[in-house]
């Protein structure tokens, strides 16, 4: 379980939210909508870990994700605007990367991996090379092959084309379905079943409460 | 865990052989840089020997500085740096994976090359093994104590001359004691305890060093 207590996101002496709180349960997708610049990515890198915030907490499974650091990594995977990919590596060497770098299962065979993103005959050239569709592709690769519960992405679907949306979509599903946590922010209407969705609409601060 | 230690080494060393010219440049640039010294001061071996250790020391320190961007930032900028940092293996121990490949990458081949650029600066023998003893133990703390500046510098536009105003006066204690143990070798004189000086010196940065690697990218990530 995912939670937040009292979230105050402070950037630049901008007050970008106050005093959220929020609980993402096992089997749930939480999609954050919210105009461009409201603090939805900012809201992600303090549910990461990477930066910290001006007041709250954050917590995983009951326990402050500051305190257990390591334990929370072992069950996070993070996606965000910049995608991990090594532009000088090719597809399989990245996605090797990611399955010795990350908790993942071991014997997934990685061609199959990359059959499923449609990387398959571009194995061996260097994601320098490839479109930024399909080097977004190698990024959401990881997802067929991690072992983390939580996953917290950053805008997925940007560069995608329509079938590559679709079986990310169904990716997603699959994962809360099988009693993972699905956090992601993105502009595009999602077609997924009611019941265990959740949306979370940001709205921008006024005026009076901008400045801290 | 010493899998993943293994997996960044060979991962950087890969990236950087498809990318071979950021390998090749810190070594030409070292090597013209000492070149250019018998071109300038005359050719007279006497002082050739003399000024050749702090020649190379100083070069070698150059050639580093020059690399050292490379070693966060194209991390930084393909968001692997990010993703690093939300990996389950501790940070400071995956940072002493990418210290180590751009050693070899950039440390090693100088290692390598120097005793043809002794033979330049008529470099006497016994001077030359106490050059390559003070090489292998100095430049290791060189790219340590570069890696905190780095870290300190990624998230930066232009951290270049930043880079080198914080790096720089650090690598000074590492220059006098090396160039010290060359010159009393030079002199036949005993220079182990200068060696173990350093030696000392890069225990105390393995063990510390990759914690304020750590620590600074945490800064600069936030």
């Amino acid at each position: 379980m995912l939670e937040c207590k009292d979230l105050t996101c402070v950037r630049e002496q901008r007050v970008l939210f106050k005093q959220l709180n929020l609980i993402v349960k096992p089997g749930e997708i939480l999609h954050i909508e919210g105009p461009n610049g409201v603090g939805k990515s900012s809201l992600l890198a303090l549910l990461t870990g990477l930066s910290s915030a001006y007041s709250g907490d954050v917590y995983w499974q009951q326990q402050k994700i500051t305190a257990q650091r390591e334990t929370y990594y072992q069950d996070l995977l993070y996606l965000g605007h910049k995608s991990g990919v090594k532009a000088e590596l090719t597809a399989l060497e990245n996605c090797q990367g990611f399955q010795r770098l990350y908790s993942s299962q071991t014997d997934v065979d990685l061609y199959d991996v990359l059959l499923k993103v449609g990387l398959v005959g571009y194995e061996d050239i260097p994601a320098a090379q490839l479109s930024a569709g399909q080097q977004r592709r190698i990024a959401l690769a990881r997802m067929y092959f991690t072992e983390c519960k939580l996953w917290i992405l950053d805008e997925p679907f940007t560069s995608l084309d329509k079938e590559a949306i679709k079986s990310l979509e169904t990716c997603l599903i699959k994962h809360a379905q099988q009693g993972g946590i699905v956090v992601l922010t993105t502009h595009q209407a999602l077609s997924i079943p009611e019941a265990n969705y959740k949306k979370l609409f940001l709205t921008k601060a006024t005026v009076e409460e901008h400045y801290v | 865990m010493f899998n993943v230690f293994i997996q960044v080494v060979r991962q950087d060393l890969l990236a950087a052989f498809r990318h071979q010219s950021a390998i090749l440049n810190p070594i030409w640039f070292f090597i013209i840089v000492v070149t250019l010294f018998p071109l300038g001061l005359g050719t007279d071996p006497t002082l050739l020997s003399r000024i050749a250790p702090g020649v190379i020391w100083v070069a070698a320190l150059l050639a580093a500085l020059l690399s050292f961007e490379r070693l966060f930032k194209d991390d930084y900028i393909d968001g692997s740096l990010e993703q690093m940092m939300l990996s389950p293996y501790p940070l400071a121990w995956l940072v002493s994976a990418k210290v180590l490949a751009h050693w070899l990458l950039t440390s090693l081949p100088i290692l390598i090359i120097s005793p043809l650029l002794a033979i330049f600066l008529s470099l006497q023998i016994d001077a030359f093994y106490a050059l390559s003893l003070t090489l292998l133990i100095g430049t290791p703390i060189l790219s340590l104590l570069g890696a905190i500046g780095v870290a300190l510098t990624v998230g930066l536009r232009k951290g270049g001359i930043l880079l080198s105003l914080i790096m720089l006066p650090l690598s000074i204690p590492i220059l006098i004691f090396s160039t010290m143990a060359v010159e009393a070798a030079a002199s036949g004189q005993d220079y182990l305890g200068f060696v173990l000086l350093l030696a000392a010196m890069l225990v105390g940065a393995i063990t510390l060093a990759p914690f304020a690697i750590a620590a600074a990218l945490r800064v600069s990530i936030s």
